[in-house]
């Protein structure tokens, strides 16, 4: 079922510590990137192994050489010589200072441009790739050069050679994450048109490539006001969410696409009802039953990857009061919901700890509202569990404590089957922690028992509850709970 | 962390709703749950895995090669030596080929639009009268009385190039115009003088039985290339489909 089109790994030549430490700084870059909105990622397919291809070497082009290899390709008489020329532009190309050469080199694009539209097909494809790669570089004059070519790339896409529709889908999303100057001319010459024809393409590797394409284009800084409303315009959002939907034929690469495409669209927050209607809660739902399925199968490779954008399209899309109008086949209702949730909790804590607050930002906002999921929790024994992720940081403690506060608020009926239990030690040792907000969450749950569970108050001073208070009383934002807690405690 | 081993079952078990206990506030209480929406940052994990797949994909492995074969097409003469190749080349050349002209094109889309404005004399007739002249561009519903105004607004309007290798006017059937044999579609190449294969999709099969034309449009193929070099243009000799349209499944 999790079919997945192979990632081919280079062997790794460092440890594991190393390779965590290495993620850990990237990740903290590509935060600070983000903060800063310049986060872009592209993306490169590339045919051959550079070390492995026969007499390659890394060889930087100057533009004479280039202008050689140009001629040929476009004059040569013989098929072979023209292709090869192609090709040793191509490698050329996968260096920055051959692609510097290139644009500077006067009709240097016209001419590919011509070899992309020749009607030599083994031609084309190299020409094709030679602008992948320009398309792939960091410097923005080198891949805006490649702006004459666009209205052809889209033409393409409607064609059937699937290796060529997929290379300029990849060439496209890397020239799309530009900059504005390339979306404002893509736009006009009807991209989401032709990603919406494109979509129904039975080719999976067609169909990853056009996701990363599009989630491009849906990141982009104008995104919520140029191109979104066009986007849910489109067919595309149906055919997302049928690509999203679990069975025999879901695709992870394929998935993880239009994971974060509808993950951004969503946080657009330009039509999520229209979302909404489409079914999207449903189907989303029912794609983390499947991925809880999974990790009880251990079939659990890259799972984290459609699992993350899947927590937050579904929280998002919780939040929206549209969930409460619309019928009841389209809302989220089922209590396998929490089960698959606190599955995939328990995968996260052993396998990948940063995605313990996703899921519990979706448990919150299941809970926030919904007496039913409440009650599934009690009923299903999960509070013991989630209070074991008390201990894992400040950020879980703080989601785990508004989730038992979300439970806590419905009333008595709640409290009491929250109670005995583990609840007042884990709540004693809370108190004990520095961090202001986990103190605070603490207080707040606290007040909720006192109100609503009798033997409550009795039990926290019997466990020396007022000394855990007492640290607190100095601390400015929570003085105020503090001290009425103190009282309640005192005289009842 | 320790599921209750019931849990497993209920994933396992049938859709349902649990009966929610009786919901009952007191208004003491100060809190109200509140449903926490996201922003966009969360993707950088999304970032992450992109960069990650960019420094461990070491390339694919080199294709597979398989001894040489021809291409099937009748008159084809290209040779191969990897299947994707040939993929490509069937699809670029002998998938929409106009079977009046031979025309290839890169998609249906395209090759339907050919066919209607070269090959319909119904079409000329209603041209005369109404727009009809579609644009090309997926979505855009706009019709032109021309084919000029068509390419007007395909280069206002949709940022097309003025030269764009798809939109070529139709040659016209009236006397023939002397002097050098030049392609309309060739001025379209602007400075770079592309050798006369053939600009763009519109492969003309040197040996195939064209419609008549006037000497003095004809291409001027059999002078610059010798006949016995084969492009891969593939010539569909005896090829005589009486069907509108070649499309292979």
């Amino acid at each position: 079922m999790w079919s997945r089109r192979q990632r081919r790994l280079r062997p790794l030549s460092c440890g594991v510590e190393e390779l965590r430490c290495r993620r850990r700084e990237r990740e903290a870059a590509l935060r600070k990137a983000r903060r800063e909105q310049q986060l872009v990622s592209k993306r490169l397919l590339r045919d051959e192994d550079p070390e492995k291809a026969e007499g390659y070497v890394a060889v930087i082009l100057g533009e004479a050489e280039i202008q050689q290899f140009l001629r040929l390709a476009q004059r040569g008489t013989e098929e072979k010589e023209r292709e090869k020329a192609l090709v040793s532009l191509r490698r050329g190309l996968q260096h920055p200072e051959t692609q510097q050469a290139f644009i500077r080199l006067e009709g240097s694009i016209r001419t590919l441009v011509g070899l992309l539209t020749s009607n030599q097909a083994l031609l084309q494809l190299e020409a094709a790739r030679c602008l992948h790669e320009l398309s792939h570089s960091e410097q923005s004059t080198v891949a805006e050069a490649c702006l004459p070519a666009t209205s052809y790339l889209l033409t393409y896409l409607s064609g059937h050679s699937s290796d060529f529709i997929e290379l300029c889908l990849y060439t496209l999303g890397n020239l799309i994450v530009e900059s504005e100057a390339v979306r404002r001319q893509l736009l006009p010459q009807g991209i989401v048109p032709a990603l919406a024809a494109c979509i129904q393409s039975p080719h999976l590797t067609v169909l990853e490539a056009l996701g990363y394409a599009l989630s491009q284009l849906l990141q982009a800084k104008e995104a919520p006001e140029k191109i979104i409303p066009s986007v849910l315009g489109s067919p595309l959002p149906q055919h997302m969410l049928q690509l999203l939907q679990p069975g025999p034929k879901l695709n992870l690469g394929v998935a993880v696409e239009f994971a974060w495409c509808l993950h951004y669209i969503i946080c657009s927050q330009v039509n999520n009802a229209l979302l909404i209607t489409h079914g999207a809660l449903s189907t989303l739902g029912l794609l983390l039953l499947d991925l809880a399925g999974a990790v009880q199968r251990t079939e659990d490779a890259g799972l984290e990857l459609l699992a993350c954008p899947v927590l937050r399209c579904l929280s998002n899309l919780l939040t929206e009061a549209a969930v409460e109008a619309v019928g009841e086949q389209m809302q989220l209702r089922d209590e396998r919901v929490v089960a698959a949730l606190f599955i995939l909790l328990q995968f996260f804590l052993q396998k990948q700890p940063s995605l313990l607050p996703e899921g519990l930002w979706l448990l919150n906002n299941l809970t926030a509202n919904s007496p039913s999921f409440c009650t599934s929790l009690l009923s299903l024994d999960l509070i013991e569990p989630l209070l074991q992720l008390l201990s894992v940081s400040n950020v879980v403690s703080v989601l785990v404590l508004t989730v038992v506060c979300n439970i806590a608020e419905k009333g008595p009926a709640y409290c009491q089957r929250l109670w005995p239990g583990p609840l007042l030690p884990s709540l004693l040792d809370t108190l004990a922690f520095s961090d202001t907000e986990v103190v605070g969450q603490s207080l707040e749950l606290l007040q909720l028992l006192f109100l609503y569970q009798p033997g409550a108050v009795q039990a926290f001073l019997q466990q020396s509850g007022l000394q855990a208070l007492q640290r607190h009383e100095e601390v400015a934002q929570l003085q105020d709970r503090v001290r009425a807690l103190q009282q309640t405690a005192q005289h009842g | 962390m320790q599921l209750p081993p019931a849990l497993h079952a209920r994933l396992a078990g049938a859709p349902g709703e649990a009966e929610p206990l009786p919901v009952e506030r007191d208004p003491a209480a100060g809190t109200t749950p509140f449903r926490f929406a996201a922003r966009q940052d969360g993707d950088v994990q999304r970032h992450l895995y992109l960069q990650d797949v960019l420094t461990q994909v070491a390339g694919d492995p080199e294709r597979p090669r398989v001894p040489e074969f021809t291409c099937q097409v009748a008159g084809c003469c290209q040779v191969f030596d990897a299947l994707e190749d040939f993929e490509h080349h069937y699809h670029t050349l002998h998938r929409n080929v106009c079977s009046f002209c031979k025309r290839a094109f890169p998609s249906g889309h395209l090759l339907d639009t050919h066919i209607l404005e070269w090959h319909d004399s119904l079409f000329q007739i209603l041209a005369e009268r109404q727009d009809m002249y579609q644009c090309l561009v997926e979505g855009c519903t706009e019709k032109f009385r021309t084919s000029r105004d068509r390419k007007e607004h395909l280069v206002t309007r949709h940022l097309y190039p003025a030269d764009f290798r798809f939109d070529k006017p139709r040659k016209s059937k009236g006397p023939a115009t002397p002097g050098p044999a030049v392609q309309v579609s060739a001025e379209a190449l602007g400075g770079d003088q592309v050798p006369s294969e053939g600009d763009a999709m519109e492969v003309c099969f040197e040996h195939t039985e064209l419609p008549p034309e006037p000497s003095g449009e004809r291409r001027t193929y059999g002078h610059r290339i010798p006949s016995t070099i084969c492009f891969g243009q593939g010539a569909s000799r005896g090829f005589k489909s009486t069907k509108k349209r070649n499309k292979h499944q």
